[in-house]
């Protein structure tokens, strides 16, 4: 398993070549990666802040919860902090694993989890101004499903 | 112990770490003695159902004592991802 925290961008397509590569004979990999995006438009760029220390330990935490509840060969979780263009990547995860069923879920749960639970926090900065982006009832909700 | 403070916690404290000398036993403690300082924590901590504080680095409640901890920190909750 990797997980990476970092300020760099990086190129998911190189990551998921590479992490298929190291997964080879599992069968199955899923990947997933955000992207920032501009909805209301006018975005000049995010900074994601994020807590150094409990960061990497609660998303290790997290990846070990996905290794005990499905079947995975490999994982990997990269997630940005600092300043990010409209576009750029936040962060990815993948999965691999003999089963396409447990890759699927695992980058699910990962994803729900890396959202509520890993100490980051996304401000957005406009022409108008800065704004810390809320955190959504949907969001915590989404835990209970697992 | 050392305090910390991210996000708009640390905005409307005004620094993002500081050294606490307190015999506070549980969070509510600490958060009332900070609350009583001066008017830029009380801001920060008017309502403490819309932060999250964890202990050294591990999730808790507002009730959890303070026993043995080390570093306090205190956030609004998480929007990673």
């Amino acid at each position: 398993m990797i997980v990476r925290v970092q300020d760099a961008s990086f190129d998911a397509g190189e990551e998921l070549n590479a992490f298929s590569a190291g997964a080879a004979g599992a069968g199955a990999v899923v990947s997933f990666t955000g992207i920032v995006r501009d909805l209301a438009g006018g975005l000049q760029h995010m900074m994601i802040e994020h807590y150094p220390g409990m960061t990497e330990r609660a998303i290790a935490e997290i990846v070990d919860e996905a290794l005990s509840r499905w079947y995975l060969t490999d994982a990997l979780v990269i997630h940005r902090h600092g300043k990010l263009a409209p576009g750029a990547p936040i962060m990815m995860v993948a999965t691999a694993s003999a089963h396409r069923a447990d890759a699927f879920a695992a980058a699910d749960f990962l994803m729900d989890y890396l959202k509520s639970r890993a100490p980051f926090w996304k401000k957005e900065v406009t022409a108008d101004g800065a704004d810390w982006v809320a955190a959504k009832d949907t969001d915590e909700a989404a835990l209970n499903r697992w | 112990m050392d305090v910390l403070y991210f996000a708009w916690v640390r905005e409307r404290i005004g620094l993002p770490r500081e050294q606490v000398e307190t015999r506070a036993a549980t969070v509510n403690e600490l958060v009332a003695e900070l609350v009583a300082r001066e008017e830029r924590y009380a801001a920060a901590f008017s309502d403490t159902t819309a932060l999250r504080v964890a202990l050294d680095q591990v999730l808790a409640d507002f009730d959890a004592s303070l026993s043995g901890v080390r570093e306090v920190a205190f956030f609004p909750p998480m929007t990673g991802g």
